[in-house]
Protein backbone atom coordinates (compact mmCIF):
# COMPACT_ATOMS: atom_id res chain seq x y z
CA UNK A 1 0.00 0.00 0.00
CA UNK A 2 1.59 2.96 -1.12
CA UNK A 3 1.40 6.50 0.94
CA UNK A 4 -1.79 7.90 -1.03
CA UNK A 5 -3.79 4.97 -0.54
CA UNK A 6 -3.42 4.56 3.26
CA UNK A 7 -4.56 8.37 3.43
CA UNK A 8 -7.70 8.17 1.55
CA UNK A 9 -7.95 4.91 3.63
CA UNK A 10 -7.53 6.55 6.89
CA UNK A 11 -9.92 9.48 6.21
CA UNK A 12 -12.67 7.47 4.91
CA UNK A 13 -12.23 5.53 7.70
CA UNK A 14 -12.09 8.59 10.49
CA UNK A 15 -15.39 9.47 8.27
CA UNK A 16 -17.03 6.26 8.90
CA UNK A 17 -17.01 6.53 12.89
CA UNK A 18 -18.71 10.37 12.59
CA UNK A 19 -21.13 8.83 10.12
CA UNK A 20 -21.92 5.75 11.97
CA UNK A 21 -22.18 7.41 15.86
CA UNK A 22 -23.84 10.22 14.20
CA UNK A 23 -26.31 8.13 12.80
CA UNK A 24 -26.36 6.10 16.30
CA UNK A 25 -27.38 9.95 17.90
CA UNK A 26 -30.20 10.61 14.98
CA UNK A 27 -31.77 7.63 16.35
CA UNK A 28 -32.53 8.98 19.77
CA UNK A 29 -33.67 12.53 18.25
CA UNK A 30 -37.60 12.97 20.40
CA UNK A 31 -36.28 10.35 22.89
CA UNK A 32 -34.22 11.82 25.38
CA UNK A 33 -34.69 12.28 29.16
CA UNK A 34 -34.96 15.96 29.45
CA UNK A 35 -35.38 18.58 26.82
CA UNK A 36 -31.62 20.10 27.43
CA UNK A 37 -30.46 16.61 26.57
CA UNK A 38 -32.67 16.46 23.27
CA UNK A 39 -30.92 19.92 22.41
CA UNK A 40 -27.34 18.63 22.93
CA UNK A 41 -27.88 14.98 21.40
CA UNK A 42 -29.09 16.44 18.54
CA UNK A 43 -26.19 19.27 18.20
CA UNK A 44 -23.74 16.88 18.62
CA UNK A 45 -24.75 14.18 16.03
CA UNK A 46 -24.83 17.48 14.00
CA UNK A 47 -20.92 17.97 14.62
CA UNK A 48 -20.39 14.46 14.18
CA UNK A 49 -22.37 14.77 10.40
CA UNK A 50 -20.68 17.69 9.58
CA UNK A 51 -17.75 15.47 10.29
CA UNK A 52 -17.97 12.89 8.46
CA UNK A 53 -19.20 15.18 5.21
CA UNK A 54 -16.07 17.14 5.65
CA UNK A 55 -13.75 13.56 5.70
CA UNK A 56 -15.85 11.92 2.87
CA UNK A 57 -15.48 14.91 0.25
CA UNK A 58 -11.82 15.07 1.28
CA UNK A 59 -11.54 11.28 0.59
CA UNK A 60 -13.43 11.49 -3.25
CA UNK A 61 -10.63 14.32 -3.47
CA UNK A 62 -7.86 11.86 -2.64
CA UNK A 63 -8.98 9.32 -4.75
CA UNK A 64 -10.01 11.46 -7.74
CA UNK A 65 -13.17 9.43 -9.50
CA UNK A 66 -15.46 11.89 -8.79
CA UNK A 67 -16.54 10.58 -5.73
CA UNK A 68 -18.78 12.85 -3.58
CA UNK A 69 -19.64 12.65 0.11
CA UNK A 70 -23.22 11.05 -0.53
CA UNK A 71 -20.83 8.43 -2.77
CA UNK A 72 -19.18 7.48 0.50
CA UNK A 73 -22.66 7.17 2.79
CA UNK A 74 -24.83 6.08 0.85
CA UNK A 75 -23.79 3.66 -2.11
CA UNK A 76 -20.88 1.63 -0.36
CA UNK A 77 -22.12 -1.70 1.21
CA UNK A 78 -21.91 -3.17 4.76
CA UNK A 79 -18.40 -4.46 4.56
CA UNK A 80 -17.21 -1.28 3.23
CA UNK A 81 -17.41 0.50 5.72
CA UNK A 82 -14.37 0.66 8.05
CA UNK A 83 -15.59 2.06 11.26
CA UNK A 84 -15.16 0.88 15.31
CA UNK A 85 -17.61 -2.10 16.09
CA UNK A 86 -18.54 0.26 19.38
CA UNK A 87 -19.91 3.33 17.41
CA UNK A 88 -22.31 0.44 15.51
CA UNK A 89 -23.71 -1.03 18.89
CA UNK A 90 -27.47 -0.05 19.20
CA UNK A 91 -28.28 2.76 21.73
CA UNK A 92 -29.45 0.66 24.69
CA UNK A 93 -30.52 3.23 27.45
CA UNK A 94 -28.86 6.84 27.85
CA UNK A 95 -26.63 5.51 30.28
CA UNK A 96 -25.42 3.02 27.40
CA UNK A 97 -25.15 5.88 25.23
CA UNK A 98 -23.30 7.87 27.30
CA UNK A 99 -20.76 5.81 28.59
CA UNK A 100 -20.06 4.83 24.37
CA UNK A 101 -19.28 8.43 23.99
CA UNK A 102 -17.03 9.25 27.06
CA UNK A 103 -15.13 5.75 25.53
CA UNK A 104 -15.33 6.35 21.95
CA UNK A 105 -14.74 10.47 22.61
CA UNK A 106 -11.60 10.16 25.28
CA UNK A 107 -9.59 8.49 22.10
CA UNK A 108 -11.16 10.78 19.14
CA UNK A 109 -9.95 13.98 20.74
CA UNK A 110 -6.52 12.51 21.19
CA UNK A 111 -6.70 11.59 17.66
CA UNK A 112 -7.79 14.41 16.24
CA UNK A 113 -5.57 16.90 18.45
CA UNK A 114 -2.42 14.31 17.19
CA UNK A 115 -3.83 14.85 13.51
CA UNK A 116 -4.17 18.75 13.90
CA UNK A 117 -0.31 17.92 13.88
CA UNK A 118 -0.19 15.72 10.66
CA UNK A 119 1.50 16.54 7.26
CA UNK A 120 -1.30 16.10 5.45
CA UNK A 121 -2.41 19.80 5.61
CA UNK A 122 -6.74 19.24 5.33
CA UNK A 123 -6.65 16.55 7.34
CA UNK A 124 -5.30 18.68 10.24
CA UNK A 125 -7.60 21.50 9.02
CA UNK A 126 -9.99 19.31 9.59
CA UNK A 127 -9.10 17.80 12.81
CA UNK A 128 -8.57 21.38 14.16
CA UNK A 129 -12.36 22.50 13.94
CA UNK A 130 -13.23 18.61 14.68
CA UNK A 131 -11.56 19.10 17.92
CA UNK A 132 -12.98 22.31 19.58
CA UNK A 133 -16.55 20.26 18.96
CA UNK A 134 -14.99 16.89 20.56
CA UNK A 135 -13.32 18.79 23.45
CA UNK A 136 -16.76 20.45 24.28
CA UNK A 137 -18.95 17.03 23.63
CA UNK A 138 -16.70 14.72 26.67
CA UNK A 139 -16.71 17.30 28.46
CA UNK A 140 -20.60 17.35 28.59
CA UNK A 141 -21.02 13.60 28.41
CA UNK A 142 -18.16 13.00 31.12
CA UNK A 143 -20.09 15.33 33.30
CA UNK A 144 -23.40 12.82 32.58
CA UNK A 145 -20.92 9.40 33.67
CA UNK A 146 -19.86 10.91 37.05
CA UNK A 147 -23.45 11.99 37.50
CA UNK A 148 -25.01 8.90 36.74
CA UNK A 149 -22.26 6.51 38.41
CA UNK A 150 -22.36 8.65 41.43
CA UNK A 151 -26.22 9.45 41.40
CA UNK A 152 -28.69 6.71 42.92
CA UNK A 153 -27.73 2.78 43.31
CA UNK A 154 -29.77 2.13 40.04
CA UNK A 155 -28.20 4.80 37.99
CA UNK A 156 -24.71 3.21 39.25
CA UNK A 157 -25.64 -0.72 38.77
CA UNK A 158 -27.02 0.56 34.97
CA UNK A 159 -23.75 2.57 33.91
CA UNK A 160 -21.28 0.04 35.38
CA UNK A 161 -23.34 -2.48 33.44
CA UNK A 162 -22.72 -0.01 30.25
CA UNK A 163 -19.07 0.24 30.69
CA UNK A 164 -18.47 -3.60 31.46
CA UNK A 165 -20.49 -4.44 28.27
CA UNK A 166 -19.21 -1.99 25.77
CA UNK A 167 -15.38 -1.84 27.23
CA UNK A 168 -14.80 -5.22 24.78
CA UNK A 169 -15.00 -2.71 22.12
CA UNK A 170 -12.28 -0.70 22.93
CA UNK A 171 -9.16 -2.36 22.34
CA UNK A 172 -9.87 -1.85 18.81
CA UNK A 173 -9.63 1.56 18.72
CA UNK A 174 -5.90 1.36 19.44
CA UNK A 175 -5.05 -1.72 16.98
CA UNK A 176 -2.39 -0.75 14.89
CA UNK A 177 -3.00 -1.88 11.24
CA UNK A 178 -0.74 -1.48 7.71
CA UNK A 179 -2.54 2.13 7.49
CA UNK A 180 -2.08 3.34 10.79
CA UNK A 181 1.74 2.97 10.46
CA UNK A 182 1.85 4.30 7.17
CA UNK A 183 -0.26 7.19 8.16
CA UNK A 184 2.35 7.43 11.23
CA UNK A 185 5.27 6.92 9.63
CA UNK A 186 4.48 8.82 6.15
CA UNK A 187 1.82 12.00 7.54
CA UNK A 188 3.31 11.99 10.95
CA UNK A 189 -0.16 10.37 12.18
CA UNK A 190 -0.77 9.30 15.68
CA UNK A 191 0.75 7.12 17.60
CA UNK A 192 -1.56 4.65 18.76
CA UNK A 193 0.74 3.57 21.23
CA UNK A 194 0.89 7.13 22.82
CA UNK A 195 -2.59 7.85 22.76
CA UNK A 196 -3.55 3.99 24.31
CA UNK A 197 -1.34 5.47 27.16
CA UNK A 198 -3.50 8.48 27.48
CA UNK A 199 -6.59 7.33 26.87
CA UNK A 200 -5.95 4.61 29.87
CA UNK A 201 -5.04 7.70 32.29
CA UNK A 202 -8.09 9.77 31.30
CA UNK A 203 -10.70 7.49 31.38
CA UNK A 204 -9.09 6.11 34.88
CA UNK A 205 -9.53 9.66 35.98
CA UNK A 206 -13.28 9.58 34.60
CA UNK A 207 -14.07 6.36 36.41
CA UNK A 208 -12.87 6.99 39.84
CA UNK A 209 -14.48 10.52 39.49
CA UNK A 210 -17.67 8.07 38.80
CA UNK A 211 -17.46 6.01 41.14
CA UNK A 212 -17.11 3.20 38.54
CA UNK A 213 -14.91 0.00 38.37
CA UNK A 214 -12.43 -0.45 35.55
CA UNK A 215 -13.35 -3.71 34.08
CA UNK A 216 -10.63 -6.44 34.39
CA UNK A 217 -8.15 -6.83 31.15
CA UNK A 218 -9.96 -9.43 28.87
CA UNK A 219 -10.81 -9.85 25.21
CA UNK A 220 -11.34 -7.90 22.83
CA UNK A 221 -13.75 -7.32 19.99
CA UNK A 222 -12.27 -6.29 16.94
CA UNK A 223 -12.77 -6.53 12.80
CA UNK A 224 -14.73 -3.25 11.95
CA UNK A 225 -11.53 -1.51 11.36
CA UNK A 226 -11.18 -4.03 8.40
CA UNK A 227 -14.65 -4.31 7.47
CA UNK A 228 -16.16 -7.00 9.70
CA UNK A 229 -18.45 -5.84 11.29
CA UNK A 230 -21.31 -6.53 13.92
CA UNK A 231 -25.04 -7.61 12.51
CA UNK A 232 -26.17 -4.57 13.61
CA UNK A 233 -24.46 -2.41 11.21
CA UNK A 234 -26.35 -4.11 8.56
CA UNK A 235 -29.38 -2.56 9.58
CA UNK A 236 -28.25 0.99 10.29
CA UNK A 237 -26.61 1.03 6.42
CA UNK A 238 -29.91 -0.56 5.24
CA UNK A 239 -32.07 1.88 6.67
CA UNK A 240 -29.63 4.87 6.01
CA UNK A 241 -29.33 4.18 2.46
CA UNK A 242 -32.95 3.05 1.60
CA UNK A 243 -33.98 6.21 -0.44
CA UNK A 244 -30.48 6.47 -2.55
CA UNK A 245 -30.66 2.65 -3.41
CA UNK A 246 -34.78 2.68 -4.23
CA UNK A 247 -33.87 5.79 -6.22
CA UNK A 248 -31.03 5.21 -8.34
CA UNK A 249 -29.14 8.35 -9.83
CA UNK A 250 -32.00 10.60 -8.54
CA UNK A 251 -31.15 13.94 -7.28
CA UNK A 252 -32.50 15.13 -3.93
CA UNK B 1 -46.87 26.34 16.19
CA UNK B 2 -49.91 27.22 17.88
CA UNK B 3 -53.21 26.64 16.06
CA UNK B 4 -56.59 26.12 17.73
CA UNK B 5 -56.33 26.15 21.16
CA UNK B 6 -57.15 30.23 21.13
CA UNK B 7 -60.39 29.23 20.38
CA UNK B 8 -61.32 26.75 23.12
CA UNK B 9 -63.62 28.34 25.96
CA UNK B 10 -61.92 28.66 29.09
CA UNK B 11 -62.43 27.36 32.15
CA UNK B 12 -64.43 29.34 35.12
CA UNK B 13 -62.01 30.74 37.07
CA UNK B 14 -62.97 29.38 40.34
CA UNK B 15 -61.87 30.13 43.52
CA UNK B 16 -58.61 30.96 42.44
CA UNK B 17 -59.45 33.87 41.45
CA UNK B 18 -58.30 37.02 43.10
CA UNK B 19 -60.83 40.04 43.23
CA UNK B 20 -60.15 41.95 40.58
CA UNK B 21 -60.85 45.80 41.19
CA UNK B 22 -61.95 47.43 37.64
CA UNK B 23 -59.89 50.10 37.75
CA UNK B 24 -57.14 47.65 37.50
CA UNK B 25 -58.19 45.96 34.64
CA UNK B 26 -59.20 49.17 33.35
CA UNK B 27 -55.91 50.72 33.56
CA UNK B 28 -54.84 46.93 32.55
CA UNK B 29 -57.25 47.25 29.36
CA UNK B 30 -54.82 51.31 28.51
CA UNK B 31 -51.92 49.73 28.61
CA UNK B 32 -52.83 46.66 26.00
CA UNK B 33 -54.65 49.65 23.86
CA UNK B 34 -51.91 51.32 24.16
CA UNK B 35 -49.53 48.89 22.97
CA UNK B 36 -47.50 48.59 26.32
CA UNK B 37 -45.67 45.49 26.64
CA UNK B 38 -47.02 43.70 29.99
CA UNK B 39 -43.84 41.91 31.97
CA UNK B 40 -44.03 39.15 33.93
CA UNK B 41 -44.18 41.00 37.29
CA UNK B 42 -47.22 42.99 36.02
CA UNK B 43 -50.53 42.70 37.39
CA UNK B 44 -52.84 40.90 34.62
CA UNK B 45 -55.94 40.18 35.17
CA UNK B 46 -56.07 36.16 35.86
CA UNK B 47 -57.90 35.43 32.80
CA UNK B 48 -55.07 37.17 30.81
CA UNK B 49 -52.58 35.11 32.58
CA UNK B 50 -54.63 31.40 32.25
CA UNK B 51 -54.96 32.05 28.71
CA UNK B 52 -51.42 32.97 27.69
CA UNK B 53 -50.48 29.83 29.63
CA UNK B 54 -52.50 27.49 28.29
CA UNK B 55 -51.66 28.97 24.94
CA UNK B 56 -47.83 29.20 25.19
CA UNK B 57 -47.70 25.49 27.05
CA UNK B 58 -49.89 24.54 23.75
CA UNK B 59 -47.32 26.25 21.55
CA UNK B 60 -44.42 24.72 23.99
CA UNK B 61 -46.02 20.92 23.31
CA UNK B 62 -46.45 21.52 19.62
CA UNK B 63 -42.85 22.14 19.18
CA UNK B 64 -41.82 18.93 20.99
CA UNK B 65 -44.26 16.20 19.26
CA UNK B 66 -43.66 18.15 16.44
CA UNK B 67 -40.49 16.54 16.40
CA UNK B 68 -41.52 13.35 15.89
CA UNK B 69 -43.07 13.36 12.44
CA UNK B 70 -40.22 14.48 11.10
CA UNK B 71 -37.63 12.95 12.93
CA UNK B 72 -39.26 10.01 11.27
CA UNK B 73 -37.17 10.72 7.84
CA UNK B 74 -33.66 11.52 9.72
CA UNK B 75 -32.20 8.57 9.70
CA UNK B 76 -33.40 7.88 6.22
CA UNK B 77 -32.57 11.32 4.12
CA UNK B 78 -31.39 10.70 1.30
CA UNK B 79 -28.39 13.14 1.58
CA UNK B 80 -25.83 14.00 4.37
CA UNK B 81 -26.62 17.63 3.60
CA UNK B 82 -30.21 17.01 3.94
CA UNK B 83 -29.80 15.29 6.93
CA UNK B 84 -27.80 17.79 8.54
CA UNK B 85 -30.41 20.32 7.72
CA UNK B 86 -33.14 18.39 9.06
CA UNK B 87 -31.21 17.69 11.89
CA UNK B 88 -30.52 21.32 12.46
CA UNK B 89 -34.48 22.14 11.97
CA UNK B 90 -35.91 19.45 14.74
CA UNK B 91 -33.20 20.98 17.04
CA UNK B 92 -34.67 24.45 16.40
CA UNK B 93 -37.65 23.13 17.33
CA UNK B 94 -36.76 21.64 20.97
CA UNK B 95 -34.83 25.22 21.39
CA UNK B 96 -38.40 26.43 20.58
CA UNK B 97 -39.90 24.24 22.80
CA UNK B 98 -37.29 25.72 25.71
CA UNK B 99 -38.14 28.90 25.15
CA UNK B 100 -41.96 28.57 25.29
CA UNK B 101 -41.89 26.87 28.21
CA UNK B 102 -39.48 29.36 29.69
CA UNK B 103 -41.72 31.88 28.84
CA UNK B 104 -45.01 30.02 30.47
CA UNK B 105 -43.10 29.69 33.39
CA UNK B 106 -42.79 33.87 33.63
CA UNK B 107 -46.46 33.21 34.39
CA UNK B 108 -46.46 31.43 37.28
CA UNK B 109 -46.59 27.90 36.40
CA UNK B 110 -43.37 25.17 35.86
CA UNK B 111 -42.32 22.94 33.15
CA UNK B 112 -42.86 19.97 35.14
CA UNK B 113 -46.62 20.61 35.44
CA UNK B 114 -46.67 21.61 32.06
CA UNK B 115 -45.19 18.33 30.82
CA UNK B 116 -47.29 16.36 33.47
CA UNK B 117 -50.63 18.01 31.82
CA UNK B 118 -48.81 17.14 28.55
CA UNK B 119 -48.51 13.18 29.28
CA UNK B 120 -51.56 12.78 30.84
CA UNK B 121 -53.89 14.10 27.79
CA UNK B 122 -54.86 17.03 29.33
CA UNK B 123 -53.32 19.88 27.69
CA UNK B 124 -53.25 19.97 23.65
CA UNK B 125 -50.62 20.06 20.99
CA UNK B 126 -51.61 21.27 17.71
CA UNK B 127 -53.38 18.22 15.81
CA UNK B 128 -51.18 18.41 12.54
CA UNK B 129 -48.81 16.28 14.22
CA UNK B 130 -51.27 13.65 14.40
CA UNK B 131 -51.03 13.37 10.55
CA UNK B 132 -48.42 10.87 9.63
CA UNK B 133 -45.01 11.51 7.52
CA UNK B 134 -45.25 8.93 5.12
CA UNK B 135 -42.19 9.45 2.43
CA UNK B 136 -39.52 12.42 2.13
CA UNK B 137 -41.67 14.50 -0.01
CA UNK B 138 -43.35 14.83 3.09
CA UNK B 139 -40.62 16.41 4.77
CA UNK B 140 -40.94 18.73 2.02
CA UNK B 141 -44.47 19.34 2.88
CA UNK B 142 -44.40 19.74 6.13
CA UNK B 143 -41.62 22.60 5.83
CA UNK B 144 -43.58 24.44 2.67
CA UNK B 145 -47.34 23.96 4.65
CA UNK B 146 -46.85 23.30 8.07
CA UNK B 147 -43.75 26.02 8.77
CA UNK B 148 -45.53 27.83 6.29
CA UNK B 149 -49.14 28.27 8.27
CA UNK B 150 -47.39 28.34 11.41
CA UNK B 151 -45.22 31.58 10.63
CA UNK B 152 -48.63 33.08 9.29
CA UNK B 153 -50.52 32.23 13.10
CA UNK B 154 -47.06 33.47 14.50
CA UNK B 155 -45.95 36.84 12.98
CA UNK B 156 -48.81 38.24 14.54
CA UNK B 157 -47.54 36.97 17.73
CA UNK B 158 -44.59 38.75 17.82
CA UNK B 159 -46.52 42.03 18.36
CA UNK B 160 -48.18 40.11 20.99
CA UNK B 161 -48.93 42.33 24.55
CA UNK B 162 -46.97 40.14 26.84
CA UNK B 163 -43.91 41.10 26.57
CA UNK B 164 -42.08 37.22 27.28
CA UNK B 165 -44.00 35.47 24.28
CA UNK B 166 -43.77 38.67 21.85
CA UNK B 167 -39.62 38.34 22.21
CA UNK B 168 -40.07 34.64 22.03
CA UNK B 169 -41.89 34.87 19.05
CA UNK B 170 -39.53 37.36 17.38
CA UNK B 171 -37.00 34.77 17.51
CA UNK B 172 -38.71 31.69 16.72
CA UNK B 173 -40.34 33.07 13.39
CA UNK B 174 -36.23 34.18 12.15
CA UNK B 175 -36.10 30.46 12.76
CA UNK B 176 -39.39 29.45 11.16
CA UNK B 177 -38.46 31.25 8.01
CA UNK B 178 -35.78 29.28 7.27
CA UNK B 179 -37.80 26.06 7.91
CA UNK B 180 -40.11 27.01 5.76
CA UNK B 181 -37.69 27.75 3.01
CA UNK B 182 -35.90 23.88 3.67
CA UNK B 183 -39.26 22.40 2.62
CA UNK B 184 -40.07 24.56 -0.76
CA UNK B 185 -36.53 23.39 -1.55
CA UNK B 186 -36.61 20.16 -0.63
CA UNK B 187 -40.02 19.68 -3.03
CA UNK B 188 -38.21 21.70 -5.19
CA UNK B 189 -35.32 19.00 -5.78
CA UNK B 190 -37.95 16.73 -6.11
CA UNK B 191 -40.77 18.58 -9.00
CA UNK B 192 -37.32 19.36 -10.74
CA UNK B 193 -36.38 15.46 -10.53
CA UNK B 194 -37.30 11.75 -12.07
CA UNK B 195 -41.43 11.15 -12.26
CA UNK B 196 -41.57 9.25 -9.12
CA UNK B 197 -40.29 11.59 -7.26
CA UNK B 198 -42.52 14.09 -8.51
CA UNK B 199 -45.38 11.47 -7.91
CA UNK B 200 -44.03 11.55 -4.16
CA UNK B 201 -44.32 15.49 -3.91
CA UNK B 202 -47.88 15.25 -5.56
CA UNK B 203 -48.98 12.76 -3.18
CA UNK B 204 -47.82 14.73 -0.26
CA UNK B 205 -49.25 17.53 -1.03
CA UNK B 206 -52.44 16.15 -1.29
CA UNK B 207 -52.65 14.23 2.08
CA UNK B 208 -51.15 18.15 3.96
CA UNK B 209 -53.12 20.49 2.14
CA UNK B 210 -56.16 19.99 3.74
CA UNK B 211 -55.01 19.53 7.33
CA UNK B 212 -52.78 22.74 6.97
CA UNK B 213 -55.62 24.49 6.52
CA UNK B 214 -57.11 23.55 9.63
CA UNK B 215 -54.24 24.50 11.42
CA UNK B 216 -55.92 27.84 11.93
CA UNK B 217 -58.86 26.67 13.58
CA UNK B 218 -62.41 26.64 13.19
CA UNK B 219 -63.85 29.62 10.52
CA UNK B 220 -64.60 32.75 12.62
CA UNK B 221 -68.41 32.07 12.72
CA UNK B 222 -67.98 29.09 14.98
CA UNK B 223 -64.87 30.89 16.79
CA UNK B 224 -66.66 32.52 19.48
CA UNK B 225 -63.80 32.93 22.28
CA UNK B 226 -61.05 34.93 20.28
CA UNK B 227 -62.85 38.56 20.87
CA UNK B 228 -61.34 38.76 24.02
CA UNK B 229 -58.27 37.59 22.84
CA UNK B 230 -58.27 40.22 20.71
CA UNK B 231 -59.09 43.20 22.96
CA UNK B 232 -56.20 41.85 24.83
CA UNK B 233 -54.02 41.99 21.65
CA UNK B 234 -52.97 38.30 22.24
CA UNK B 235 -54.41 37.55 18.85
CA UNK B 236 -54.57 40.35 16.22
CA UNK B 237 -56.20 38.44 13.34
CA UNK B 238 -58.98 35.99 12.52
CA UNK B 239 -58.33 32.69 11.77
CA UNK B 240 -60.12 32.96 8.60
CA UNK B 241 -58.16 36.15 7.75
CA UNK B 242 -54.99 33.87 8.32
CA UNK B 243 -56.56 31.09 6.65
CA UNK B 244 -57.29 33.48 3.50
CA UNK B 245 -53.67 34.95 3.62
CA UNK B 246 -52.12 31.52 3.87
CA UNK B 247 -54.14 29.97 0.58
CA UNK B 248 -53.09 33.39 -1.45
CA UNK B 249 -49.54 33.30 -0.46
CA UNK B 250 -49.42 29.25 -1.02
CA UNK B 251 -51.57 28.72 -4.55
CA UNK B 252 -48.98 30.23 -6.50
CA UNK B 253 -46.06 28.16 -4.39
CA UNK B 254 -47.56 25.27 -5.79
CA UNK B 255 -47.75 26.19 -9.48
CA UNK B 256 -44.13 27.30 -9.54
CA UNK B 257 -43.64 23.72 -8.27
CA UNK B 258 -45.79 22.24 -10.88
CA UNK B 259 -48.46 20.47 -8.75
CA UNK B 260 -52.28 20.54 -8.98
CA UNK B 261 -53.83 21.55 -5.30
CA UNK B 262 -56.51 19.15 -4.24
CA UNK B 263 -59.39 21.41 -4.43
CA UNK B 264 -61.48 21.19 -7.12
CA UNK B 265 -63.46 24.51 -6.09
CA UNK B 266 -60.26 26.44 -5.84
CA UNK B 267 -60.46 29.65 -7.77
CA UNK B 268 -58.94 32.80 -8.16
CA UNK B 269 -61.60 35.63 -7.51
CA UNK B 270 -60.99 38.63 -9.52
CA UNK B 271 -63.47 40.78 -7.29
CA UNK B 272 -61.93 40.35 -4.06
CA UNK B 273 -58.15 39.62 -5.36
CA UNK B 274 -58.37 35.91 -3.14
CA UNK B 275 -58.46 32.65 -3.34
CA UNK B 276 -61.97 31.23 -3.24
CA UNK B 277 -61.34 27.15 -2.01
CA UNK B 278 -63.79 24.43 -1.20
CA UNK B 279 -65.27 23.41 1.70
CA UNK B 280 -62.95 22.18 4.74
CA UNK B 281 -64.02 19.06 6.16
CA UNK B 282 -64.54 19.80 10.06
CA UNK B 283 -65.45 16.82 11.10
CA UNK B 284 -62.52 15.41 10.30
CA UNK B 285 -60.83 18.49 12.18
CA UNK B 286 -62.76 17.46 15.22
CA UNK B 287 -62.11 13.99 14.91
CA UNK B 288 -58.29 14.37 15.34
CA UNK B 289 -58.84 16.92 18.05
CA UNK B 290 -60.59 14.19 19.91
CA UNK B 291 -57.83 11.74 19.95
CA UNK B 292 -58.47 10.08 16.96
CA UNK B 293 -55.98 11.56 14.26
CA UNK B 294 -53.89 8.60 12.45
CA UNK B 295 -51.11 9.08 14.85
CA UNK B 296 -52.42 10.39 17.88
CA UNK B 297 -51.57 7.30 20.36
CA UNK B 298 -48.48 6.66 18.58
CA UNK B 299 -47.34 10.89 19.11
CA UNK B 300 -48.31 10.42 22.86
CA UNK B 301 -46.64 6.92 23.33
CA UNK B 302 -43.56 8.17 22.27
CA UNK B 303 -43.53 11.20 24.30
CA UNK B 304 -44.59 8.90 27.56
CA UNK B 305 -41.65 6.11 26.85
CA UNK B 306 -38.99 8.71 27.17
CA UNK B 307 -40.21 10.38 29.73
CA UNK B 308 -40.49 6.98 31.82
CA UNK B 309 -37.47 5.53 30.50
CA UNK B 310 -35.65 8.95 31.08
CA UNK B 311 -36.64 8.79 34.94
CA UNK B 312 -34.05 7.17 36.69
CA UNK B 313 -31.39 9.26 34.90
CA UNK B 314 -33.37 12.73 36.49
CA UNK B 315 -33.42 10.91 39.38
CA UNK B 316 -29.87 9.97 39.52
CA UNK B 317 -28.67 13.72 38.56
CA UNK B 318 -31.44 15.36 41.50
CA UNK B 319 -29.46 12.45 43.76
CA UNK B 320 -26.28 13.72 42.39
CA UNK B 321 -26.87 17.35 42.62
CA UNK B 322 -28.13 17.23 46.19
CA UNK B 323 -24.85 15.12 47.26
CA UNK B 324 -22.55 17.77 45.99
CA UNK B 325 -24.51 20.66 47.05
CA UNK B 326 -24.54 18.75 50.76
CA UNK B 327 -20.80 18.52 50.29
CA UNK B 328 -19.73 21.62 49.32
CA UNK B 329 -21.96 23.04 52.07
CA UNK B 330 -20.15 20.81 54.63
Amino acid sequence: MNKESALLAYVTRVGDNALVLGQRMIELVAAYPELEEELANANFALDYIGQARMFYAYAGELEGQGRGEDDFAFLRDENEFRNLLLLEQPNGHFGDSITRLVLFEAFYLAQLESLTHCGASRVAEIAARAEKEIRYHLRHNTQWLVRLGDGTDESHRRVQESVNVLWRFTGEMFEVDEIDTIVEKAYGGPKLEELRERWLADIDAILINATLDKPEEGWMASGGKAGRHTEHLGYMIAEMQYLQRSHPGASW
Amino acid sequence: MYTQGLDQKDKPAGARQRAEAPEQAEAFQARVDAEEKIEAKDWMPEAYRRTLIRQISQHAHSEIIGMQPEGNWLTRAPTLKRKAILLAKIQDEAGHGLYLYSAAETLGVSRDQMVAELLSGKAKYSSIFNYPALTWADIGAIGWLVDGAAIMNQIPLCRCSYGPYSRAMIRICKEESFHQRQGFDILVALCNGTDKQKAMAQDALNRWWWPSLMMFGPSDKESKHSAQSMAWKIKRFSNDELRQKFIDVTVPQAEFLGLDMPDDELEFDESTGHYRHGEIDWQEFLDVLAGNGPCNRQRMAKRRKAHDDGAWVREAAYAYAEKHAAKDAA
